[in-house]
């Protein structure tokens, strides 16, 4: 993916500020960092990388191996809307992969990706803690239980009604 | 005693506790309702509960508190709430749906009238309605770690200090870190993040290690993807784990903390970083703690996702901005861990057994459970089970006790087909292992593993190869890749069980898969490896007629596995006009007949399960076959007709 000049320059300000003062020799909070540039920006461009890595005085190379580890970080910027199925055991049992199906069949996406439009990103998780509501899925931050697949219609034509709502409260208080 | 002035530290705790139960008793001096508002009871709908008793106390003009609490473990009633009613029984309402909370609160509040219909029982003994003690789950349940989870409010420190906590850090200033240790000792606490390692020995090794800088961490990395216990007691009473830990720092000779909590649990990072502060706020964490001569800090390290991070080497890999890749033990890491230094390393429910263990001492510990594993076990009981939820039992109570008393059976009217403990590491139990005890020992000797306390009830139609395969989907992607075999040969045997799955298994592919398991088993430097094969053994062990159903005769016993069902509309059975399946299917490949039956398009449909779960439960026309080439048998025999 090729970001835009001003695109980079943000991403390296966002990274900076971030980094501050804290103290070079300090590897522990490499990881703490990187989460919070994910958490600013949504994922973790090249560009922050490198910053982290002079920062830190290691080698780019280093920070690139522990985005690549850890399952939380992406390479790519997320849709504006993240749909994350639970695959833990007990929604697995329930049928995630049902609910999984019927998400991409809906968004004509495939887990992993995000929508031409970018409006929505597809993405499955490991437990999320209320097994007794599986099968799960988040939307954003918020957790929804015992999902069937009419039930994804229902979720994602609320969801875009409530978005048109809040245009037209825009709309009107503008 | 060191030179701790007790005298001071006890001064500087009763105020604080003063304070604390003077604003607790003005909290119970009116009506006060709790509602559970842990993640999942958020998900139930938790907090527009607590929108809607505020609106309907607003209305009523009532003076009455609201508080957002966390989880009692009866999950499976969610949304719960708590109507505490002076005069009147303290009772716990459960699957408080819409509309139905405010009118509880009403009447209960304005007429008296409790609303028995919405509870599920009272909070103490009273004369009109039983407690959760009369019923078969409250007989086998104990509660410790688990006593005040959903009754006070966990961002609150005050509603802690009030119910006792922080004494027993109190209690551990005024002793000597060798009579912390002592007592941890003799209690026989052994470590609940999944080996059972004894507490106290851990902590011991960590003081007797040279050096000065030495530290102390929670692994709440809870990775288990069918657990969620340590989620709940972070969500619940954060201040539990933050007082556990700050007593293992004072007997291991740690001046710095840290709470390694998953990302994926927003909830709970947010509730354990507030009661940190507030701990530190009240003096009770930070420099010369109550005025004593122990310092002692805490800060919050989340995980980023990596399953094996939650073994301990890995897990201080990743505080060292490393990868999360295990290392060799020994050294262990509270002789030579975080930075080299010296560090104690416990799962949060043994951390929060601690202050119960330093308040009420080893003997009563020792009371609960057996001679080598006392106390309780905290299960997550998930999957088909009727009460899902939390359960905190002695140990020694029985497979059986727990999951047809405690959790009332199998939901739907379903049989049992094994239970399956532990997790990635631990194995699937069938019927005849039922009356195995829970404790470290016996659970391993049946071919599961006590593991970190996540269980999942599997009934018939639960696949056992699937389940099998599934975990080791699981553990092969999570694999950090450093062993060969852990990399390479759970591939391969996953590749084996994907192809069984799929009905392309062939008779040699048991054989191999044993094979496999045992290379992998040796050859894995650390427990996720070692224990990978586990899921599918145990399974082998049990069910393999059901491997075998799949590979010889390409057939799900249990109609789960995708690629050797077929969905299938009794024509029978089908009332022609209801029309609810054509409208639920997504791919429209369902259509009519000459006689109006519905009849569906095997080669457009995609295995959903709409139609199935859309054909009103009086006709239940649609059902599922394996082989799928059964459907074209059952059309032909009708056609004959
Ligand atoms: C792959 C793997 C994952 C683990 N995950 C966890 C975990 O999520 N939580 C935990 O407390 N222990 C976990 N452990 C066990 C830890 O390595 C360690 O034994 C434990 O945290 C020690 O605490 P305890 O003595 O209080 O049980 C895991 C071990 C392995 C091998
Ligand atoms: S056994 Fe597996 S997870 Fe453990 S160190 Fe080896 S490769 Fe990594
Ligand atoms: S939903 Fe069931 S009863 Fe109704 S038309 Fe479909 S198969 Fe027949
Ligand atoms: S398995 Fe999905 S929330 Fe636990
Ligand atoms: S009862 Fe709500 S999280 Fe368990």
């Amino acid at each position: 993916m090729r970001l835009t000049e001003e695109e980079k320059q943000a991403a390296v300000e966002v990274t900076q500020a971030i980094l501050g003062r804290l103290d070079q020799g300090d590897k522990g909070r490499i990881i703490p960092v990187l989460q919070q540039v994910q958490s600013k920006l949504g994922y973790v461009p090249q560009i922050a990388m490198e910053e982290v890595a002079a920062h830190f005085g290691v080698p780019p190379v280093d920070i690139y191996g522990i985005i690549t580890f850890y399952n939380q970080f992406r390479l790519t910027p997320p849709g504006k809307n993240q749909v994350k199925i639970c695959m833990g055991t007990a929604c697995h049992m329930r049928g995630a992969h049902i609910i999984q199906e019927a998400w991409e069949r809906r968004l004509n996406i495939k887990v992993g990706e995000t929508t031409e439009d970018r409006e929505y990103s597809l993405e499955r998780v490991a437990c999320v803690g209320c097994c007794t509501m599986a099968p799960v899925v988040v939307i954003n931050e918020e957790v929804h239980g015992k999902i069937t697949p009419t039930r994804v219609d229902g979720l994602l034509f609320s969801h875009q009604l409530d978005k048109r709502k809040m245009k037209e409260g825009d709309a009107n208080n503008g | 005693m060191g030179n701790n002035n007790t005298a001071v530290v006890s001064a500087a705790f009763e105020q604080l506790k003063a304070a604390a139960q003077q604003k607790w008793e003005q909290l119970h001096s009116k009506p006060l309702i709790l509602v559970g508002a842990a993640t999942c009871g958020r998900a139930a709908g938790a907090l527009s509960l607590l929108e809607e008793v505020k609106t309907e106390l607003q209305k009523l003009q009532l003076d009455a508190t609201v508080l957002e609490v966390g989880c009692m473990g009866h999950c499976y009633a969610e949304p719960v709430m708590v109507i505490y009613n002076e005069g009147f029984p303290t009772i716990c309402y459960g699957y408080v749906k819409e509309g139905v909370g405010a009118r509880i609160v009403r009447d209960y509040l304005t007429e008296g009238d409790p609303g028995i219909e919405f509870a599920l029982a009272a909070i103490e003994p009273n004369d009109f309605f039983p407690t959760f003690q009369d019923f078969p789950r409250g007989v086998y349940e104990n509660k410790i770690v688990m006593e005040q989870c959903g009754f006070i409010d966990p961002r609150d420190i005050d509603h802690y200090l009030a119910t006792g906590g922080y004494s027993a850090l109190v209690k551990a200033l005024e002793t000597t870190p060798e009579e912390i240790i002592e007592t941890v000792k003799a209690s026989g606490l052994r470590g609940r993040g999944g080996a059972g390692f004894p507490t106290g020995v851990k902590w011991e090794t960590c003081r007797n290690s040279a050096g000065d800088q030495k530290y102390v961490i929670c692994n709440a990395d809870e990775g288990d993807p069918g657990a969620f216990m340590d989620r709940t007691i972070l969500e619940s009473n954060p201040h539990l784990l933050i007082e556990g830990l700050a007593i293992a720092a004072r007997a291991a000779g740690a001046e710095k903390g840290y709470v390694y909590i998953r990302a994926e649990y927003p909830l709970a990072v947010e509730r354990v970083a507030l009661a940190v502060q507030t701990a530190k706020e009240k003096g009770l964490l930070g420099k010369s703690i109550l005025g004593s001569d122990f310092n002692f800090d805490i800060e919050l390290f989340q995980g980023s996702g990596a399953f094996v991070c939650g073994e301990e080497t890995a897990l201080i890999a990743s505080m060292e901005g490393q990868p999360g890749i295990p290392r060799h033990r020994p050294p262990f890491p509270a002789i030579s861990g975080l930075w080299g230094k010296p560090t104690v390393i416990n799962n949060v429910k043994s951390l929060s057994y601690v202050p119960y263990i330093i308040n009420r001492g080893a003997e009563w510990f020792r009371s609960n459970g057996t001679e080598k594993s006392p106390g309780t076990a905290i299960f997550a009981l998930a999957g088909k089970v009727v009460n899902t939820g939390l359960a905190e039992v002695p140990m020694s109570t029985t497979l059986r006790e727990l999951i047809f008393d405690v959790g009332s059976g199998i939901a739907n009217g379903k049989n049992f087909k094994a239970v399956q403990i532990g997790g990635p590491s631990g194995g699937c139990l069938p019927e005849e292992a039922l009356d195995t005890p829970i404790d470290f020992d016996s659970l391993t000797k049946a071919g599961a593993m006590m593991g970190s306390g996540g269980m999942v009830v599997l009934d018939e139609n639960d696949c056992m190869v699937e389940i099998a395969r599934f975990f080791l989907d699981f553990t092969q992607k999570e694999s950090c890749g450093k062993c060969t075999f852990c990399r390479l040969g759970t591939k391969h045997m996953l590749d084996i069980l994907e192809r069984i799955t799929k009905g392309r298994g062939k008779p040699e592919d048991i054989d191999m898969l044993m094979e496999l398991a045992s290379k992998v088993r040796e050859g894995s430097l650390c427990n996720l490896g070692k224990t990978a094969p586990n899921p599918v053994l145990s399974t082998l062990k049990y069910f393999r007629e059901e491997y075998e159903a799949h590979i010889n005769e390409g057939r799900c016993p249990s109609l789960m596995c995708k690629d050797l069902i077929a969905y299938y509309i009794l024509p029978d059975k089908c009332e022609r006009s209801c029309d609810a399946c054509v409208g639920s299917c997504p791919v429209e490949a369902i259509y009519d007949n000459e006689d109006r039956i519905k009849v569906i398009n095997q080669e457009k449909c995609v295995k959903c399960d709409s139609c199935m779960v859309a054909c009103p439960p009086q006709y239940k026309a649609v059902i599922k076959v394996s082989p799928p080439y059964k459907v074209a048998e059952m059309e032909q025999e009708r056609g004959k007709k």
